[in-house]
């Protein structure tokens, strides 16, 4: 027996569908009872009221109505609505809490998107408070947004985020808003009353929203700049919920257009604020609240729409098995029988891309949200060493973290090459500033957060497409089962809310080139180059040679100019950083992907139940990462090679493209095995038990 | 004096039901083929008794409730984190197979023991609940064995309905033929009740009594006896799933009337 056919007849498919087991050690929460609580409360949710909602026919209809108002009971119910909250807040949950709402969205979203939107919308709502509230703000609106206990008498409090205006004019910019404030009054000594006017649009929760937390700036001199302050329904005034969006998508999150202008109290400025020379100077401008607010939230939507891939592939295998059963031709125990459509190739592949994709995103959305939990304590402590040190200002903050940055980069550099056991009295000084793990870890957050927002919806929503396509005209009926076309309209919704590609590739085009960043990512390429050297199937030597050649194109668009004497390197020349920003995100799903298959080997062992199916998994996992992979250094290398050639003279040539071409060269030598990787992807996906039916309806 | 009933519930994992469920002829005897990896779910009558006893126990201040289980401890972990949520009890794991070739005596010895071993349990106090099949065995019997090992004389079977009297009596209603309820009057605690479904909806999930059951679960969990329960001298000639029977005929145009003659005709047979 030759290696080739030994090889064939040892490799080993997965058993199933990847399970619990598989997916607490893949995504790190299987010491967490806490959070594998919470993802079956909302597995048990979305796959019983929501999926009867969606089959019911209730996202037909942009009004909130009563059967829609059982997903606001059902989620107090099983604990979904306090998973934000603190144990002295009535929560359940200790310490940061975004993976665990990551893990959240992701089960709803397995069924609906809008349903999870309406479940994280009163937690969007409350992420300002809870991110830079006063304590006084946070006791008293997290505790009101606590559902009551049993024998407790009183009503739950929901809230709505009101950042995005009508167009024309503001439209949703994070750092222009025309929402105004002045002052209505100002007792002598006393507290002074501030008017609000607010038009908000596209605004979730606001047909039940007790309060709302709205960007505002300031329309009076006694005033200084913008801020976000809470708005209540009983405030005097006016409190218009506004008409329905007609949105088309996320019909089971309510969303309204409102009308707000109220006179309220200036202690609801979020954050407090100081009186200097009689103005009135709040704590945090309306840019800062939501910077710290969206860098959390951003990423629970790229998952949503990575669930939405993952959740596709059972209900296609099971149709492209049964196509052809019932008809006249292929008595049960044939082939065509008993694989359908599973028999062509193509329809396997193409399934095969579409697992691939989600996994990716799924991988990178979940470290992106592992992160922030890592993160979270940090930047408390780094604002409370500021605090201490009297570090007031971001201008002032920047200037001390400038200062930090070489000895950030000495920290990565020592601990890179720090041998274990060894032990290095300047490694150790430079680890136990909180400052410095403050900037290496922003660093790498600024990074991950856009990019998982940006890739995963953005990519995310042409895949599901493809998913789409592979159930055929079925595909886009109502009735379709997994609900494929909503899902595939849903998703071009979150690309677009919590900041659109645009605002994602921005963000991206300059937090990328960021040193510390820089130097993590090339570590990064070093470690999957260790990586490829003992586990050449799974895609790492291309995605490290992918890297290199980005940062390739990097170092050349940065000294480069074009055929008609412009710099290439600019952050506003959109038609340069912005594939850049695209290419990046490809790379860094594709190495998360690669790890969590190695934690999967790793840790797999030690859970008895997976013994007899781990290898099949680890195969299987390690054929998607190595496809992935494949297509993810050719979009690379399309991307970075437009990008070297793009913007000379036909014809001409410099010299640092020679190097270009020898990396281009390299990367097209490591797809070596990437197609046989999804070979033998699509192989296994034609022998995968799944279960007899959908466990939700349609 | 203290009140309240001893509720001791027994059930375990059966494969999720609507998994595909391939019988195999392993090196141990016969299984499920991937049985491990299949998603699990606390056995339907069992979850039936569980919700009952919770029940039962609201309505009784100074009641306890037990879920002793027979299954492979990873399993149980991962089935706890949703039935945890549900209900209060304290788990007594037992690390042995939960499949459907086991042999209802050893699993009915191996519970039993379990039982005797409880500390704090007041057998005066006790109801021995469960349910009174299992969806992975069709049985039908360990409870009443795991009854009778413990000395219960007292035992009804396919119970859909338990109602406290006052004067402190119970009043049961157990499924018997042709749709019909046998009701029985019981003075007391202790009995066995083996629970059909019962009549109330699964509880939602409530993630705080989830957490107060975690703290204990988990070390109870880590401390799982293990009880090798098996078949021996036992041998599975062949095992087979429940064939499928589909008997369609594609007519046309036949009168009302005449297909339901042919349905009775059929009925008739």
């Amino acid at each position: 027996m030759d290696a080739t056919c030994r090889e064939k007849m040892e490799r080993e498919f997965p058993s199933t569908l990847p399970g619990d087991d598989v997916r607490q050690i893949m995504w790190r929460y299987a010491d967490r009872f806490d959070i594998q609580m919470a993802v079956q409360s909302a597995r048990g949710l979305a796959r019983g009221l929501i999926a009867r909602l969606v089959a019911d026919g209730q996202r037909n209809t942009h009004e909130w109505n009563p059967r829609k108002e059982e997903l606001l009971t059902a989620f107090d119910e099983t604990g979904l609505t306090t998973i934000f909250m603190d144990p002295e807040e009535g929560g359940f949950i200790e310490g940061p809490k975004n993976l665990a709402l990551g893990l959240v969205a992701f089960e709803l979203s397995w069924v609906d998107g809008g349903a999870a939107t309406c479940s994280l919308a009163s937690n969007l709502a409350l992420s300002p408070i809870h991110e830079k509230g006063t304590p006084e703000q946070k006791l008293f609106y997290m505790s009101r947004c606590v559902p009551p206990q049993p024998g407790e008498e009183r009503k739950i409090w929901r809230g709505a985020f009101a950042l995005t205006e009508p167009l024309p004019y503001v439209g949703v910019d994070t750092g222009v808003v025309s929402g105004k404030m002045r002052i209505a009054e100002w007792p002598e000594g006393g507290e002074p009353i501030l008017h609000i006017d607010k038009r908000g649009r596209f605004i979730t929760n606001m047909d039940f929203a007790n309060f709302v937390t709205a960007a505002v700036d300031s329309d009076d001199e006694r005033i200084k700049g913008s801020c976000m302050i809470i708005l209540e329904e009983d405030d005097p005034g006016l409190f218009d919920r506004g008409a329905p969006t007609l949105k088309m998508v996320h019909q089971l999150s309510s969303t309204r257009d409102p009308v707000l202008s109220l006179r309220v109290p200036a202690s609801r400025i979020i954050g407090g604020y100081t009186v200097k020379d009689g103005v009135i100077i709040p704590n945090y401008n309306h840019g800062e609240v939501i910077e710290s607010v969206f860098r959390r939230t951003r990423v629970p939507v790229g998952l949503m729409t990575s669930a939405k891939l993952v959740s596709a592939v059972e209900p296609i295998i099971r149709y492209q098995r049964s196509r052809f059963r019932g008809g006249a031709a292929g008595s049960p125990g044939s082939p065509r029988h008993d694989l359908g459509l599973q028999q062509k190739e193509d329809a396997v592949q193409r399934l095969a891309e579409v697992w691939a994709s989600g996994e990716a995103g799924s991988s990178l959305g979940f470290a992106a949200l592992r992160l922030l939990d890592e993160f979270d304590p940090v930047e408390r402590e780094k604002e409370r060493l500021l605090a201490e040190q009297g570090v007031a200002g971001a201008r002032a903050q920047m200037k001390l973290f400038k200062k930090l940055e070489q000895e950030a980069l000495e920290y990565l550099e020592l601990a890179a090459h720090n041998e274990a056991g060894r032990e290095n009295p300047r490694l150790q000084e430079l680890a136990g500033n909180p400052l410095i793990r403050f900037l290496v870890l922003e660093a790498q957050a600024n990074v991950l957060c856009p990019g998982c927002k940006l890739w995963n919806t953005g990519q995310g929503a042409t895949m599901m497409r493809e998913a789409v396509s592979l159930m055929g005209g079925y595909g886009i009926t109502e009735d379709c089962p997994g609900f494929l076309f909503q899902k595939w309209t849903d998703a071009q919704l979150e690309a677009t809310y919590e900041g659109p590609e645009a605002v994602q590739r921005r963000q991206l085009s300059i937090t990328m080139t960021n040193e510390l960043f820089l130097a993590q990512f090339r570590q990064w390429l070093q470690e999957l180059r260790g990586v490829a050297a003992t586990h050449p199937g799974i895609g790492a030597g291309a995605v490290a040679t992918a890297m290199e050649l980005w940062l390739s194109t990097l170092e050349f668009i940065r000294k480069s100019k074009d055929a008609d004497g412009k710099p290439l390197f600019h952050s506003q020349r959109h038609g340069v950083v912005f594939p850049l920003a695209d290419a990046l995100c490809w790379l860094l799903a594709c190495r998360y992907q690669i790890l969590d298959v190695l934690e999967l080997e790793q840790k797999g062992p030690e859970n008895p139940v997976l013994a007899e199916g781990l290898a099949g998994f680890v195969t299987f996992f390690s054929d998607l990462a190595a496809t992935q992979a494949g297509r993810a250094a050719g979009e690379t290398a399309r991307i970075c090679a437009e990008l070297v050639y793009g913007f000379g003279r036909e014809g001409e040539q410099v010299p640092e493209q020679e190097e270009f071409s020898r990396l281009r060269q390299q990367l097209d030598l490591s797809l070596a095995g990437s197609r046989l990787a999804k070979d033998r992807a699509a192989e296994a996906l034609t022998k995968i038990t799944i279960p007899e039916i959908l466990d939700y309806p349609i | 004096m203290s009140t309240g009933f001893h509720i001791v519930v027994c059930g375990s994992l059966v494969p999720d039901p609507l998994q595909t469920l391939n019988p195999v002829q392993g090196a141990n005897g016969p299984g499920l083929k991937n049985e491990l990896m299949l998603p699990a779910v606390l056995d339907p009558f069992a979850a039936h008794s569980l919700y009952e006893a919770a029940n039962l126990a609201k309505k009784m201040p100074g009641s306890k409730i037990w879920l002793v289980s027979l299954g492979n401890k990873a399993k149980l972990q991962q089935l706890m984190m949703t039935i945890a949520q549900k209900v209060a009890f304290e788990l007594v794991p037992l690390d042995g197979p939960a499949s459907g070739f086991t042999d209802s005596f050893e699993v009915a010895a191996a519970l039993a023991a379990a039982i005797d071993k409880l500390a704090n349990l007041d057998r005066s106090r006790l109801l021995l609940f469960g349910g009174c099949a299992s969806a992975s065995r069709d049985a039908g019997v360990t409870l009443q064995m795991v009854g009778e090992r413990l000395g219960i004389l007292d035992q009804f079977l396919a119970v859909d309905e338990l109602k406290l009297q006052e004067d402190g009596s119970l009043r049961i209603l157990e499924r018997i033929e042709g749709g019909q309820y046998q009701v029985s009057a019981c003075a007391g605690p202790p009995a066995v009740l083996a629970w059909a479904t019962g009549n109330l909806p699964e509880p939602p999930n409530n993630p705080q009594i989830g957490m107060q059951n975690m703290r204990v679960i988990m070390p109870a969990l880590q401390k799982a006896q293990p009880a090798p329960v098996a078949a021996p001298g036992v041998t599975f000639a062949s095992v087979t799933l429940p064939a499928q029977q589909r008997q369609t005929r594609v007519v046309k145009d036949v009168p009302v009337e005449e297909i339901a003659k042919e349905i009775v005709a059929w009925i008739k047979e």
